[in-house]
């Protein structure tokens, strides 16, 4: 195999397929776009999985209902009681769900991307606690309502990724000192949690640990539509950007000769993330592993070589939703937060990410 | 005639200027200030009347510093158009530096690089990455990512949210792996080659930028003789046949010499001991002085170009006969 070959003489033949994917080309080559099948595929099958999830999520339960009836509530024309079940009860909880899952899939697609470690996420570097620090205040300081605890836990997560922009200062962003930062401030955040919660009443006590495990429980569209907005102005952001994100991954340097530019973009970028985990966190309270986990799943199943921002979202809103159904079905009577679903499966995720991630020992 | 003595005073000696049509006559007023006396010097000139348009690419009074740390002072260079400029100097003498200051990747603390009669922090990224390539010392593959998709990420300067992959996008690909002979392997991953084909790879997403300056930072670092030659062998042809300017720090002075028009000498701390012709600038003095090493500068029987052989570990010998050159402990 020769290096330098001959350039000429090969006109004729059609240029050899060089990249993975279906080329898709206006005849007038302003639009060009570059379809790969296999993303296309799991997206629609991840698709596909939240409509089923949601589907039994709104049919199923104490009261049962067809798919007919459900989609007659949806659209107004319910009877009284099948209206009051989908449109009050189940719908906010659903919408509240999934928006959630989307916005910490994706919250942590951007930190895993951004960190080069897929140990990068809101949860584990400290974000999440920083929510609840911010939460746990309100209840147990200021004995605020819902609305004001949710304000605390927005305030105290980007307060968080504040304090830990303002640790890493002047050394750039690299992605293993931010995740070793990350876990030093979260630690120090927990400490601080507990601390507040010696402080409080037995009645403080008990509402900040139904805080402190994130729940879905009696949400209303209040909450759907709050975490709704956010997602909404978010996600789009952050998908425009997720072609330059790509590039970053290839490290500064070269993301910066390709003509990107690296520091505005990562910075535009983290706050997104940021902002993502804190309106989640505020709706719920902490909903561990979504972040962490959702994103790798896509990225697996995709065998995408960028971040696949779209196809985490859609993940973390499904994993969310059918944890948050498993808690609600499974375990019928008892009122299990959803967050104890995610953090024992998460949990085992985790174990098995640092295995496999120790066995690679990337530097 | 050494590269290291006689600086001609208001020769064309392409120190930049702020407008190209000064004339000679204005240099010594215009030149940045703290230049040592070994600051550049003599470039094979002829003309010491008409003095050629400003290079593509060039520096003028260049501060660079990481941090706290000042690499260099008052450095100011010029790359000629269409040249193969080679950029020598020992370990940490600031070469790279220079580079990736030529490329916008470090912002000077004072002092200014021009692209094309801009100062280069004047277009916008894209804009620069269509104009210049570089290829870093080292990048990360993403995990998983093929051959092909790697080099593909070399068209985004000229890609778009709705142009992300046009026929000119494909072209440019398929000849720059051509050029570098990977087009074989594009379905590969990147994760399964070797440390040679994956240079090769690198090499052709810069190519495939399409753009006709290319700076490249030790190019051949981790292959093996013969995939360093390879790697060389392809930018020769680049500029030879495409009329490329390619730009490259190297560490071998040998394979410097053998490839480069242009050959830029510096010393630590961000000086410019030599720059010129390889044939001229290439001395025993000049290697001695700057990278501290007794040599010999000999014909190279292949191409005519210097080599530099080391001296053996006796002092000062290679004024004596060959036959006292025999080996002694090394």
């Amino acid at each position: 195999m020769t290096a330098v070959r001959e350039a000429k003489a090969s006109g004729p033949p059609p240029p050899p397929r060089v990249v993975s994917g279906r080329v898709v080309r206006t005849p007038s080559g302003t639009v060009s776009l570059l379809v790969r099948g296999r993303t296309v595929a799991v997206t629609a099958g991840i698709l596909a999985a939240l409509l089923v999830v949601a589907g039994v999520t709104l049919t199923t339960g104490d009261f049962d209902l067809s798919v007919g009836e459900v989609l007659q509530a949806l659209t107004g024309n319910g009877s009284g009681i099948a209206d009051f079940v989908v449109n009050t009860l189940r719908m906010p909880r659903l919408v509240t769900a999934l928006c959630v899952g989307a916005a910490l899939a994706v919250s942590g697609a951007i930190l895993q991307s951004v960190t080069g470690n897929p140990l990068g996420s809101p949860d584990i570097i400290g974000f999440t606690n920083g929510s609840a620090v911010g939460a746990l205040v309100v209840i147990v300081v200021l004995h605020g309502s819902m609305t004001q605890i949710a304000l605390g836990a927005l305030v105290g997560g980007l307060a968080t990724a504040l304090a830990v922009h303002l640790l890493m200062l002047g050394r750039g962003i690299q992605g293993f000192r931010l995740v070793v930062v990350g876990i030093g401030v979260s630690a120090l955040l927990l400490a601080v949690n507990s601390y507040l919660i010696t402080r409080a009443t037995f009645q403080e006590a008990l509402e900040a640990q139904a805080w402190l495990i994130g729940s879905l429980g009696n949400r209303l569209w209040t909450h759907a539509t709050a975490i709704g907005i956010a997602v909404a102005v978010l996600l789009p952001l952050a998908f425009f950007l997720s072609r330059r994100l790509s590039m970053v991954e290839m490290g500064d340097t070269t993301a910066m000769a390709l003509g990107v530019d690296v520091a505005r973009t990562r910075t535009l970028l983290l706050v997104i993330s940021v902002a993502l985990a804190a309106f989640a966190t505020a709706v719920t309270g902490p909903i561990w592993f979504i972040a962490l986990a959702a994103p790798q799943v896509a990225r697996k199943l995709t065998r995408s070589a960028g971040p696949a921002l779209l196809p985490s979202a859609l993940m973390g809103a499904v994993m969310l939703a059918l944890s948050d159904l498993a808690v609600q079905r499974l375990f019928a009577p008892a009122l299990l937060p959803v967050g104890t679903a995610t953090g024992c499966v998460g949990g085992l995720y985790l174990i098995w990410l640092l295995v496999t991630e120790s066995r690679k020992s990337r530097a | 005639m050494t590269a290291t003595a006689n600086r001609p005073k208001n020769g064309p000696s392409d120190r930049p200027e702020n407008s190209p049509t000064n004339g000679p006559t204005d240099l010594p007023a215009s030149d940045p200030t703290g230049l040592p006396a070994s600051g550049p010097t003599d470039r094979p000139t002829s003309d010491p009347t008409g003095r050629r348009p400003a290079s593509r690419l060039r520096a003028e009074n260049l501060t660079l510093s990481y941090d706290q740390r000042t690499v260099a002072t008052g450095l100011g260079v010029d790359i000629p158009d269409h040249s193969f400029t080679v950029i020598i100097g020992p370990n940490a003498c600031g070469k790279s530096t220079l580079l990736t200051a030529l490329a916008r990747m470090l912002k000077p603390r004072t002092g200014q690089v021009y692209l094309d009669g801009a100062a280069i922090s004047s277009y916008r990224s894209r804009e620069v990455a269509r104009r210049l390539g570089l290829l870093p010392q080292s990048s990360t593959a993403p995990g998983g990512i093929t051959v092909g998709d790697l080099v593909a990420r070399g068209r985004y300067p000229h890609q778009g949210m709705l142009k992300q992959w046009s026929a000119d996008d494909e072209a440019a690909v398929v000849e720059a792996m051509r050029q570098t002979g990977v087009l074989e392997l594009a379905d590969r991953p990147v994760d399964d080659l070797s440390g040679g084909q994956r240079q090769r790879v690198w090499l052709s997403m810069v190519l495939a930028q399409q753009t006709s300056i290319l700076l490249l930072d030790e190019p051949t670092t981790f292959l093996d003789i013969a995939h360093q030659v390879e790697v060389l062998d392809l930018c020769a042809e680049l500029h030879a046949r495409k009329g490329h300017t390619i730009v490259a720090v190297l560490h071998d002075l040998n394979q410097a010499c053998r490839y480069a028009t242009h050959l830029i000498v510096m010393r630590p701390g961000g000086v410019i001991a030599a720059e010129g012709d390889p044939s001229t600038v290439m001395t025993a003095e000049l290697v001695e002085d700057v990278f501290g090493l007794p040599c010999r500068i000999i014909d190279d029987p292949e191409t005519g170009t210097p080599l530099m052989v080391p001296a053996a570990p006796k002092r000062y010998a290679p004024t004596t006969e060959p036959a006292e050159l025999t080996p002694t402990s090394v």
